[in-house]
């Protein structure tokens, strides 16, 4: 069984992460970009007749899906949520190209919405974490990444410097996206070095900016992509994993299941990491994104500090690097964050991405990162030529 | 049970002042942790052992994760680790934890396990590595957190 070519990305719908919510809420943020991804894929809201959800932090609720399809008008014949944080986005497309290979639906509406703040219902998390993390006040990811990059640097030497490069490139990426959340000004390796510390060995530069935000996209039968107005952005690969949800309890902190999931889409697709004209890897901390290139095969395990160094991490680089500015520097909206690493591989494949378009990139890797590199989910998508 | 005004400097907590204060969020023991936070009331670190595969568990759990045997023992422990890994937090997470910093630690048990806690000590004296011992840090009168300082 492979999903390889079985299903294609043909729109988007994406809002610019903001600050303020104004009398916006999650709901009213995923109902816009639904509209936009729909229309967006030349498609009506008929058509639709599968619906994958990322449940908000800022409105948790259980019966999530037929809650938001009766609010917006639709009747699917699949519907669920996708529940595997940062990695919900890469997660959404294979499931719907399962789906859709198993004749279960034909257009697949993948949505995630979220705001800045908690909403009037706390966030049910489950009980071990309040009871053996929060007494310590292990409550906050920013924690874990930390103790994650102290231990890198314990193993390989990496530097606070190097971590910094990276979210110097992901900036000069977003200088060219009109709906990065900072993409006003340049940064340099010293505004991050110099920027407050909030967890040893991570600065505020090296954390993603909660913002409100929304990320929408379609999938669909090869049937319904042939007649696509957009090149339709094939999925070549998946792979999907996790070995602990509390970092404290994985096998390794600064070896991840990036690994399995990765060599899983890559042996899916065929195609190895040198293949690949672009990466889009989860980056709520700078951190992340090292340990998930180490172990997605794009550089030696232990070596990413040099790497990134010696690279060129931005669109016209020589291994482009979260092409929209990341998280960090497009904002992140919650659980719907991670969709947008999902969003801008599939842009970029329809070469939609404006000012920082990889030129000729016809396959990319994307790779989505849940808890405290607690699941992974890797995709690998394609632009037919 | 240690009396409030007993309650050991090394906390950080002006002495028998913590019982209206402390605020952070407290362990709600489940029918099979019950036993481990018993255990630290009384300033014992215990950890499960599975009678099947012999492995020690932490945190505690309704069966071994190794094995998924039920038939897990509570065994008294060494007490003694080293820092696997550890962050000094300069924010508090929640305001509850205004009390900054504090440091984060992944501690690698000597049975095995490692366990999320607080080394108490001088962040410039932590390092990836070192030996640490158990330190019992009675926060309130019905609960005892289990922490770890230089050994």
């Amino acid at each position: 069984m492979s999903l390889k070519r079985k299903a294609a990305a043909i729109g988007i719908g994406e809002v610019r992460p903001f600050r303020e919510p104004g009398d916006e809420t999650a709901l009213s943020l995923m109902a816009k970009v639904s509209a936009e991804a729909i229309a967006d894929a030349g498609l009506e809201k008929k058509d639709i007749d599968g619906v994958l959800n990322a449940v908000p932090f800022s409105d948790p609720a259980g019966f999530y899906p037929a809650s938001f399809c009766e609010m917006i008008g639709i009747e699917p014949s699949m519907l669920d949520i996708v529940d595997i944080g940062g990695a919900i986005g890469t997660g959404m497309f294979w499931r719907a190209a399962a789906a859709i290979d198993a004749g279960m639906c034909n257009a697949v509406l993948c949505v995630g919405g979220d705001l800045n703040r908690p909403g009037e219902a706390p966030f049910p998390w489950i009980s071990l974490e309040r009871e053996f993390e929060w007494p310590y006040g292990y409550i906050a990811p920013t924690l874990g990444y930390a103790m994650i990059a102290k231990r890198h640097m314990h193993e390989y030497g990496t530097t606070s410097a190097q971590l910094a490069k990276i979210a110097v490139d992901q900036r000069t990426n977003a200088l060219k996206n009109p709906l990065a959340r900072f993409n006003d000004r340049p940064l340099t390796v010293d505004d991050v070095l110099n920027s407050r510390l909030l967890a040893d060995p991570l600065h505020i530069y090296d954390i993603v900016s909660p913002q409100c935000g929304a990320s929408a996209f379609i999938v669909v039968s090869p049937e319904i992509a042939k007649r696509s107005k957009h090149p339709p952005v094939w999925l070549l690969g998946a792979g999907e994993s996790s070995d602990h949800s509390v970092i404290s309890y994985a096998p390794s902190i600064t070896t991840s299941c990036v690994k399995p999931a990765a060599e899983a889409a890559f042996k899916m697709a065929g195609l190895k990491p040198k293949d690949m004209h672009f990466v889009q890897p989860y980056d709520c901390f700078t951190i992340t994104v090292l340990v998930a290139l180490e172990d997605a095969g794009f550089i030696k395990k232990g070596q990413g500090g040099p790497f990134v160094m010696e690279h060129d991490l931005t669109y016209a680089g020589d291994l482009p690097c979260n092409t929209h500015g990341g998280q960090l520097s497009f904002g992140q909206a919650g659980f719907a964050g991670g969709m947008s690493h999902v969003t801008e591989g599939i842009r970029q494949l329809m070469g939609r991405g404006e000012g920082r378009q990889v030129k000729n990139a016809s396959v990319g890797f994307v790779n989505g990162n849940g808890g405290v590199m607690s699941e992974q989910c890797s995709i690998i998508l394609e632009r037919q030529s | 049970m240690s009396e409030p005004q007993q309650a050991n400097d090394r906390s950080g907590r002006p002495a028998g002042a913590f019982i209206t204060e402390y605020s952070k969020p407290l362990p709600h023991p489940s029918p099979f942790s019950k036993p481990y936070w018993e255990a630290a009331r009384a300033h014992e670190f215990k950890l499960q052992q599975c009678g099947k595969c012999g492995k020690f568990i932490y945190y505690p759990r309704p069966r071994c994760q190794h094995c998924l045997s039920d038939q897990l023992e509570w065994k008294k422990c060494s007490g003694r680790g080293t820092v696997y890994s550890y962050t000094v937090a300069h924010y508090a997470p929640t305001p509850a934890f205004k009390e900054i910093p504090f440091v984060l630690a992944i501690v690698d048990l000597e049975e095995g396990p490692r366990m999320t806690t607080n080394i108490v000590a001088p962040p410039d004296k932590i390092k990836i590595g070192m030996p640490v011992k158990v330190f019992f840090d009675d926060v309130t009168p019905e609960c005892t957190l289990v922490k770890f300082e230089p050994a």
